[in-house]
């Protein structure tokens, strides 16, 4: 009896180590609720779709990918919770959050387990940090704001700006940067203003900003209050050219805010509707499946499942170890790897480097004004 | 200067919906000693309801008209027969806990059944500016002042001018009396909860187009009109009004002039020095209930 009990043991430890021909377990934390829904749902539907296109062609090296989906309900507190609970079954490499805040606490559980974490944060600061295992899918404040200081001053010409930016991580990383270059260039910094999140009442703010009579706006809020602060702009009457990150400009922003988000600019590291053939594709297959076009936050969680993929074959094994040393410095080339598509290159610490889009609200639709060259 | 005319125009028209909530929120204390801890979440919901009347294909018109109806059956009726009755007689103190407990209900069935996304809402008000002692200001701003002194106007008119009011005041005053007398005070009890219902619907649909319909709206609506409620007297449908649209404007002058972080600081700031140095509110009367 005893050794029954024995072999079976064995037999079921042999199955679960015998790994070949296992599912790759993916793990991913998302703001599924509260004010990052929009950034949570999107990201979720978009790492779906991507694994379903991957499985359907028979998985990464001949294993299935499959992923768990937790909600961080927008809260640093709960990602940490939620991505630690991930951490503890062990998954190949870990996806999202997708806000800053809940990136910040997140990241060094990741990073004491080894595994490499793909996220959707911008803050400046999450890959200073010298954390190892951390990689971005879109641009890092640091390498967008001085492209939209850049078109504030040279293109909108503008003398005088209004900084409006949320009070969290995301605002204030963005803040810190674009008045240090607004500063740089000889644009001045008029009204400098901090908002919540979820402020519903923006009225004060652009009485601010119209009591200041900028030549330019800069909004940098999340999509909800974004939305707010747009239909409060139009009914104050304020003029003044708005730009803006891909947070102003988004789909969601557009559907809430109505006309008043027409005129809005903004840099995009990521649009669906850029001219682009592989995004115009992948926009139409997930439109079909969800019945809805997605944000940036589609394309970055659809972009975090084939830097798996990409990274995965390049190593030619399924190395949880040596999977960050081999994304650091990889350059994914979309010839090779439609789904990444558009070259792209990650640097030493997790950046990364891509054409980027100059995007302008004209009758609700994103319209692509400029495409901006990859850096290096 | 202009900016401050603005300000006030703006915290007027917050205000005045604040206001309306207000009122419904004394109106219920008066009359049944509820405190309803969901009012804000009463405010939040109907929009949904005219969302989802507008999602089967009804035209924006009669999806108001559906959301209000609804809202009186739902939050009206419903509330009182299914929660208020069944709890009130133990005591005020359980009822406004499961005020409290159906706020949370509320929110996450929303939640549940729409999505945790806020979504668009349009607008009664056309959207563009008139001039106004050589100010512009918005006509959203204006719409939302003209309806809500209207339904205040009305709802006076209502309880000063006719029979009806004039029961539903003795039924606040003194209920025994008032049932002696004739008056059929349950009906009346039943009455002031329709109208809360309607006057949450009626701000729901002003405030929505601004704040975007959201599960967790309510809140800071919630909060806002509890306050003014008990800063204008609580025991006074005036002093509601008065509360709310100084409520309003201070918010705004608060994130103005002092900063954004602590604007929903001041109006708690100014609750707790009108609570030290007149406790029956501004306007209120000590010990005395009147609707």
């Amino acid at each position: 009896m005893k050794s029954t009990i024995l072999a079976g043991a064995l037999l079921a430890f042999a199955a679960a180590t015998g790994a070949h021909g296992q599912a790759i377990k993916l793990a991913d934390v998302a703001e599924l609720s509260g004010g990052g829904a929009t950034v949570g749902t999107n990201w979720k539907n978009g790492i779906d779709l991507a694994i379903e296109e991957i499985n359907a062609k028979g998985g990464v090296l001949g294993r299935k990918l499959e992923v768990t989906h937790a909600d961080s309900q927008s809260n640093p507190g709960v990602a940490r919770a939620q991505v630690q609970k991930a951490l503890d079954a062990e998954p190949y490499v870990l996806l999202g959050p997708g806000y800053s805040g809940s990136v910040k606490v997140t990241a060094p559980l990741a990073a004491e387990a080894g595994i490499a974490q793909i996220m959707g944060g911008e803050a400046a600061e999450l890959t200073q940090a010298g954390n190892k295992f951390l990689f971005r899918t879109s641009f890092g404040q640091q390498s967008s704001m001085p492209k939209v200081a850049k078109y504030i001053h040279d293109e909108m010409k503008a003398k005088t700006v209004a900084v409006v930016w949320v009070n969290n991580d995301f605002g204030r990383g963005g803040r810190d940067v674009i008045v240090k270059e607004l500063d740089r260039l000889g644009s001045k910094v008029v009204a400098d203003l901090s908002t919540e999140a979820g402020q519903a009442d923006f009225a004060a703010d652009v009485g601010k900003i119209k009591a200041a009579n900028p030549d330019a706006v800069f909004v940098y809020l999340n999509e909800e209050e974004s939305a707010r602060i747009l239909k409060e702009l139009k009914r104050q009457g304020v003029t003044a050219p708005l730009m803006g990150e891909t947070t102003l400009i988004g789909q969601k922003v557009i559907e809430l805010a109505g006309d008043a988000a027409n005129g809005a600019r903004g840099h995009v590291g990521l649009t669906t509707d850029a001219p682009v053939d592989l995004i115009k594709a992948f926009r139409e297959k997930f439109a079909k499946k969800y019945n809805y076009v997605p944000d940036h936050n589609g394309l970055k969680g659809y972009l975090a499942v084939y830097m798996v993929k990409a990274t995965t074959e390049k190593m030619g094994k399924v190395d949880p170890k040596a999977f960050a040393d081999t994304l650091h410095g990889l350059t994914i080339k979309a010839a090779d790897e439609p789904g990444t598509l558009m070259d792209v290159t990650f640097d030493q610490n997790g950046d990364i480097d891509r054409q980027s889009f100059l995007v302008e609200v004209v009758e609700g639709k994103q319209v692509v004004k400029q495409v901006l060259p990859k850096v290096k | 200067m202009s900016n401050l005319f603005d300000l006030l125009v703006a915290g007027l028209a917050t205000g005045a919906i604040y206001a309306l909530v207000a009122v419904g929120f004394t109106l219920l204390w008066q009359t049944s000693q509820t405190i309803n801890f969901a009012q804000g979440e009463f405010v939040m919901l109907p929009a949904f309801l005219m969302l989802a009347a507008m999602h089967v294909g009804a035209p924006f018109w009669l999806a108001i008209i559906l959301g209000i109806l609804l809202s009186m059956i739902l939050l009206g009726l419903a509330f009182k027969l299914l929660l208020v009755d069944p709890m009130m007689r133990h005591g005020v103190l359980p009822l406004a806990i499961a005020t409290m407990a159906l706020a949370i209900g509320i929110k996450e069935a929303v939640k549940q059944f729409f999505s945790a996304e806020a979504s668009p809402f349009p607008s009664i008000v056309p959207t563009g500016d008139i001039s106004v002692l050589g100010h512009a200001v918005s006509l959203q701003s204006i719409g939302v002042l003209v309806v809500a002194i209207l339904a205040v106007f009305g709802l006076t008119t209502l309880l000063n001018r006719t029979s009806l009011g004039h029961q539903m005041q003795a039924a606040a005053q003194n209920p025994t009396v008032a049932r002696i007398i004739g008056v059929p005070v349950e009906r009346m009890i039943l009455l002031t909860f329709l109208i809360n219902a309607f006057l949450v619907a009626l701000a729901s649909l002003l405030i929505t187009p601004i704040y975007l319909a959201k599960f967790s709206s309510g809140e800071v609506l919630g909060q806002a009109a509890f306050i003014a409620a008990i800063v204008g007297g609580f025991n006074q449908v005036r002093g509601a009004i008065a509360g709310g649209l100084l409520i309003g404007v201070l918010d705004n002058l608060a994130a103005a002039y002092v900063s954004t972080q602590y604007r929903a600081a001041v109006p708690l700031i100014f609750l707790i020095v009108v609570i030290l140095f007149r406790p029956q509110g501004l306007l209120g009367r000590a010990e005395e209930r009147t609707v």
